[in-house]
């Protein structure tokens, strides 16, 4: 707990250039808003990105596009952990804006290849519109001072009337350009990721795909980490504590929680669209219940107040689930319902937060974390 | 011929109406009384709907295997309370996971114990008619069973001991224990009654429905919508919710399809939320029950 600068347990066994060095470089992701921000924690980082990088060479294209697959459903997890972890706005319903991404980017992208032969502003505009849907269901719902579990039945009222109003979009007259809807059976043949204009084109098929996404994972996290330990993170963090306080302090909650909402709804149309991509295809029960519900398991089981939390959350579970499936096992879905009992009855605050102080214990707390813990009690 | 049109309308209405309460009344206690989020909340009512249909089909009457349903999944209700839920209490959130949980199990549960489908119950009663018109008689029975419940619930919380001290302990928890109320008892016996009432309705809608383990999942939706809707006064609020949004839900329905009733329910459900943050009740009568 003392102010001067800390000899971290664990950090002995480094050569203190090393240390001075991870501190320097990761000076701005530190915090007290996330867990891991000791040279070790860095190091290891380093090593599991490393690792991740040379994943395609030691599997097969098949594992690898498996592996893309978990990773692109990842950031519609970190961004319910941004807006619900962070700022407590408890949406039930991101898949409105994955679907939206999703939907977003197979229209644009068909109608792009057609002229350019690449997908360039897909993305982006499937990163936009969900983020301008976003700000119109954030202003009515926080403009209106609607908060807590309504906000939840409205976002959740929200998706299913996307995936009711897309499930009657059969037929040819909901064909936008070169893009048919396709009603319940959903939109095929969604151009895979292509940059470029022809005849200079770089098309992302699997390997290349796969280190788009992890690149832009490891991107998000450190954005993320950055924000959450900003100064604008304790705003934040500040609204899901006590909205009326940090009202008091002269912060229009109404205006944060409505540009959290918007990075939200934007990441998670930037995970709906590389989910299209990466499927080829979307269909309407991405926005349904069971879609919906997902986000929230994954980031209650990892840790809702940790992004580390929502990254493992979502790899293990989906991973998991897809596991017990192969295994074929009619039991398999049971098995998922066990483990998601075991968790919320053993480990309170999700599964990561639990395995962090376990490490903590056995090489001793750091000050920065101690915060975490304070921070969580309240 | 306009006759006619309104009595559709009506007899939607009807069984919109009794849809929508017999889907929110068990969730009404567990979630309106007890803060618990229970997403497994359908699979109770699936419960109540298999019990029964499973009894029909032994030869009980319907009259009789519905209650039978509502026992069985109090019990089965109960057993979870035990096991799960009171770690639960105070923890709105977790408690949606773990009963989300719970609802895999179920459904999955009941698939591999019972296949993918079973023997439907015949709707009984027959229609009754009116020159074009015609609608089941059972579907204004149903109704008619929703607002029996409610009634049933109100003289519950109104005239006896236990209801006395559940409302006190929802408002006090601390003030009613301090009072000697046994308040993990009472928080059981609720959990119980929500579970009953979940299963009482499957019952009651097991005649209109097939009888497949997903059938929970088309109610949870709208049962959520009811009780959130409803806002802070179980029984009022629950008769309130469940009429406006018919009111929207029938006509539509009508007029442009099942599909268009659907969406307007759940727009409904949010401009209410919007407008009425503390639901229609709250709204009603400020301060609640």
């Amino acid at each position: 707990m003392s102010e001067k600068k800390p000899t971290l347990p664990g950090n002995e066994f480094l050569p203190s250039i090393v240390v001075d060095g991870l501190d320097r470089v990761f000076a701005p992701f530190n915090g007290p808003n996330t867990i891991g921000n000791s040279p070790i924690f860095w190091i290891a980082f380093l090593l599991v990105a490393l690792v991740a990088l040379a994943y395609p060479a030691v599997t097969t294209p098949f594992r690898v596009l498996n592996t893309t697959g978990y990773v692109v459903w990842i950031f519609l997890a970190l961004s319910l952990t941004l807006i619900w972890g962070y700022t407590g706005i408890f949406s039930f319903g991101q898949t409105a804006f994955f679907g939206l991404g999703g939907y977003t980017f197979g229209v644009v992208a068909k109608n792009l290849v057609q002229v350019t032969g690449a997908t360039n502003l897909a993305l982006l505009a499937a990163v936009v519109l969900p983020a301008v849907f976003a700000v119109v269901v954030g202003y009515f719902m926080f403009y209106g001072r609607v908060s807590g579990v309504y906000v939840a039945i409205i976002t959740l009222a929200v998706t299913l009337i996307l995936e009711l109003l897309f499930g009657r979009t059969a037929g040819p007259q909901y064909t936008i350009g070169a893009a048919e809807l396709g009603g319940f059976n959903g939109m095929t043949n969604i151009p895979s990721l292509a940059f470029g204009i022809e005849p200079v084109l770089v098309e992302l098929d699997p390997v290349p795909m796969y280190y788009f996404v992890v690149g832009l994972l490891i991107a998000g996290y450190l954005a993320l980490r950055y924000v959450v330990n900003s100064n604008y993170g304790y705003v934040l963090i500040a609204v899901r504590e006590n909205e009326a306080r940090t009202e008091m302090f002269g912060y229009d909650i109404r205006k944060i929680k409505l540009q959290a909402f918007a990075i939200g709804g934007a990441m998670a149309g930037l995970s709906g669209a590389l989910f299209a991509s990466w499927n080829n295809f979307i269909s309407p029960p991405v926005m349904g219940i069971v879609t919906a519900a997902l986000p929230v398991i994954w980031v209650t089981v990892g840790g809702r107040q940790t992004i580390l939390g929502a990254i493992f959350g979502a790899l293990g579970l989906q991973f998991l689930d897809s596991e017990l499936a192969a295994a074929g096992s009619e039991f398999s879905v049971v098995a998922l319902g066990v483990i998601l009992l075991g968790v919320i009855l053993y480990f309170s605050d999700g599964v990561v937060p639990a395995i962090a102080s376990r490490i903590e214990d056995r090489i001793g707390s750091s000050p920065d974390e101690s915060v975490v813990l304070e921070e969580s009690d309240a | 011929m306009a006759l006619t049109n309104v009595l559709d309308i009506t007899g939607l209405m009807l069984s919109s109406f009794g849809t929508l309460v017999l889907a929110a009344v068990g969730l009404a206690i567990i979630f309106g009384m007890m803060r618990i989020i229970n997403l497994a909340h359908g699979e109770f009512i699936m419960i109540g709907a298999y019990a029964t249909a499973f009894s029909f089909s032994a030869g009980v009457p319907l009259a009789l295997a519905i209650p039978i349903g509502g026992l069985v999944t109090g019990i089965v209700g109960l057993v979870l309370e035990r096991l799960i839920i009171r770690h639960l209490y105070d923890r709105l959130v977790d408690s949606m996971v773990a009963t989300w949980g719970i609802s895999l199990i179920f459904a999955q549960g009941m698939l591999i114990i019972a296949g993918p489908s079973f023997s439907d119950v015949p709707t009984p009663l027959g229609p009754i008619s009116y020159g074009d018109f015609s609608m089941s008689l059972y579907r204004v029975v149903l109704a008619a069973s929703a607002i029996g419940l409610l009634i049933a619930l109100y003289g519950i919380y109104t005239y006896t001991t236990y209801g006395r001290h559940a409302r006190a302990t929802m408002q006090d928890e601390e003030t009613a224990r301090s009072l000697g109320v046994n308040t993990d008892r009472i928080y059981m016996i609720t959990f119980f009654i929500g579970s009953v009432m979940a299963g009482i309705a499957g019952g009651l809608l097991s005649p209109i429905v097939s009888i497949v383990p997903t059938l929970g999942q088309s109610y949870i939706i709208e049962a959520f919508v009811t009780v959130i809707v409803a806002g802070p006064s179980v029984i009022l609020g629950t008769i309130l919710s469940g009429f406006s949004l018919s009111v929207v839900n029938a006509p539509v329905s009508q007029w442009a399809g099942s599909f268009a009733g659907r969406v307007a329910l759940l727009v409904a459900a949010i401009v209410i939320i919007r407008l009425l943050p503390e639901g229609i009740s709250g709204y009603w009568m400020e301060g609640g029950e």
